[in-house]
């Protein structure tokens, strides 16, 4: 389209075998300028191998792709002065300071004292680290941790944020304090591709890819792909969890059963229809329940039902 | 003894390090089959907590009974009744399936008598028969999982516990393995897991909060979203986003206001009443608007609100 800014990213095809599994197949997808963009699923799914080649620190067997407008394939090194990559284990020296580890990268990549120092002073106070400049990195909590090495990776204002997995490990509240501070980068302009194996952290971002097994599975927004399930959800709130399944298991139209701790979780072609055959059908069974209530499906929802009916290649929106 | 053998009894349990006190007055009482969550941040006093019912800590003041033992007079017995298993600690990946198994069977002791039948369940539960000499390494991610729940229940314990048992696994994997511990809760073994991933929260029958050595709430997680939360929950799309967040902070009806993806959540006092002076607020501030609706808490909020109030020094339970 005229006049539409080139996208941050683009991947395409992009292709990387390990002996004995192709860890990521035939990966194409764009991140626009500004946006927070989740390559989301579980372990396994070639979240980190993606990551990687987009870092411009593993070459792709097959497939190219651009970050900010350079090749990382051909040309990784000018690549990397417009973009950061936080690893899952980012390299902090425990037994530096926070301000030690800060002053360490900003060194690394070039930045000049003054503007460190008053971008150091930005990052820390967005992080809440404002307090712990002496504090040894060792002596951190493991959101804490997290937090400083996104200032440390944010040091030389990258155009382009690469984050593997930043939430593993990290509480609910750190969790929230972390995406706060995604939410202020971008305003700031950057655009940020984040990774992470918690389903429902996809509802965070502006658009994500759902990847299973190297695959892309789904590439649209969070709402977007909520209304592509095509079915509905309903919760069944009973204590007696164990023999609403039993009753309902086979009955028609569910396509999939979740036990939880409170009730059952179904996904059936007509919530509407559906709940009131499922009410009488457990009246009738005496098995005692508070409601049936139909939900919201989640991305977890969509992610099982795509990988169990068996559907093959990308949905684009 | 009285109490019930295949519960976990706390009374007024306190564990303190020097002035940290860890662990401050805990009660709680699980129920035979019940699959109970214990949830909390990092730092919350989970892990010592765990650790005193697990026999391997003594605590300074109060009482724990697990299986019927009481943990500072009987912790053999109780380590002998208790299965341990977290996503961390597992299985010895350079051995094969059943010399994992045989290893475990031998650390808990399984009488010899025994063996043969509790080899084969833990082969037929974790779907490994004919397949008892490939290396555990090797082994998809399921599998594993299975196997290592296998080798904890070797011996039968009345009481599991489970850390973070399926933190980033596929949610399909997930599902089964949630299955095979209901069924085993089904069975009349007591589970008790501990997690602050809300995926994991959501399969548990009740859920204990732990916030700063302390007990914040303890329900159904049906029952926390319901009750617990401070305040409602509103969805907001309108544009530009930072714009309206950076607003709403001096909003009068909005306790708090966060990005969510492609629109905000805010938590209010009353959603029915705070949605048109939102929208009003929000429209005198020059932000178009193009929804407000009220939804459901997920138990994430709820944690996220409980520990909020409780960090601000306020009673969080409703009053």
């Amino acid at each position: 389209m005229a006049g539409e800014p080139q996208p941050a990213i683009i991947a395409e095809g992009l292709t990387k075998d390990f002996p004995g599994v192709r860890a990521v197949d035939h990966l194409s997808f764009e991140v626009h300028p500004g946006e927070i963009f989740g390559l989301v699923g579980p372990d396994g799914a070639g979240k980190t191998t993606t990551l990687r080649m987009l870092a411009g620190i593993m070459p792709p067997d097959e497939g190219s792709a651009k970050v900010d407008g350079s090749d990382v394939v051909r040309d990784p090194e000018s690549a990397k002065h417009h973009l950061s990559y936080m690893p899952q284990r980012f390299g902090l020296y425990e037994d530096l300071t926070v301000e030690e580890n800060i002053r360490f990268y900003a060194d690394l990549f070039g930045v000049r004292r003054t503007e460190r120092e008053q971008r150091a002073a930005q990052l820390l106070r967005a992080a809440g680290m404002s307090e712990f400049p002496k504090r040894p990195a060792g002596k951190l909590s493991g959101g804490m941790k997290q937090k400083l090495g996104l200032v440390c990776a944010l040091i030389h204002r990258p155009k382009v944020l690469l984050l593997d997995e930043p939430t593993t490990g990290v509480d609910p509240v750190s969790r929230r304090d972390f995406w706060r501070i995604l939410y202020e980068l971008i305003a700031e302009g950057v655009t940020i591709l984040t990774s992470t194996a918690y389903l429902d952290e996809a509802e965070r971002c502006h658009r994500v890819a759902l990847l299973h097994q190297g695959k892309l599975l789904f590439y649209d927004t969070p709402d977007n792909l909520k209304s592509k399930l095509g079915k509905g959800v309903l919760s069944v709130i009973s204590a007696e969890g164990r023999r609403v399944r039993a009753e309902l298991e086979h009955a028609e139209g569910i396509s999939s059963l979740m036990l939880t701790g409170d009730g059952v979780h179904l996904v059936v072609d007509d919530a509407k229809r559906r709940s009131l055959e499922f009410e009488s059908r457990l009246k009738n069974a005496g098995i005692p329940f508070g409601t049936i209530l139909p939900v919201t499906p989640t991305i977890e929802d969509l992610f099982v039902d795509a990988v169990t009916s068996g559907s093959t290649g990308p949905r684009h929106g | 003894m009285a109490e019930n053998h295949s519960s976990v009894v706390i009374e007024n349990l306190v564990k303190q390090f020097g002035e940290f006190v860890a662990v401050d007055h805990v009660s709680l009482e699980t129920r035979k089959g019940e699959v109970f969550g214990f949830l909390g941040p990092n730092g919350a006093g989970k892990s010592t907590t765990i650790r005193i019912l697990c026999g391997l800590l003594r605590p300074t003041s109060g009482r724990a009974v697990v299986a019927g033992y009481d943990v500072s007079r009987q912790p053999e017995s109780v380590r002998q009744n208790i299965g341990y298993m977290s996503q961390k600690f597992s299985l010895y990946n350079d051995l094969k399936v059943i010399e994992n198994i045989r290893l475990f069977a031998g650390l808990y002791s399984v009488p010899s008598g025994r063996l043969k039948d509790r080899i084969n369940w833990a082969l037929d539960m974790s779907n490994l028969r004919g397949q008892e000499n490939l290396i555990v390494g090797t082994l998809p991610g399921g599998w594993k999982q299975r196997l290592a729940l296998g080798c904890a229940v070797l011996h039968k314990p009345p009481i599991i516990f489970l850390d973070e048992p399926t933190s980033g696994v596929d949610p399909i994997v997930r599902r089964q393995f949630w299955d095979l511990i209901h069924t085993m809760a089904g069975e009349g073994v007591t589970v008790f897991v501990t997690t602050h991933y809300m995926e994991e929260a959501e399969y548990c029958n009740r859920l204990a909060l732990i916030f700063r050595g302390r007990i914040v709430a303890l329900g159904t997680p049906s029952e926390l979203k319901q009750k617990f939360m401070h305040g409602e929950l509103l969805l907001v799309e309108c544009a530009p986003l930072g714009a309206a967040v950076e607003a709403l902070q001096s909003a009068p009806a909005v306790l708090d206001a966060a990005v969510f993806g492609n629109s905000l959540h805010l938590v209010v006092r009353r959603a029915q009443a705070a949605i048109p002076e939102v929208k009003k607020f929000l429209a005198d501030h020059g932000i178009a608007v193009h929804r407000v609706a009220s939804i459901p808490p997920s138990l994430e909020d709820v944690f996220v609100s409980l520990t909020t109030e409780a960090g601000r020094g306020r009673d969080p339970r409703p009053s």
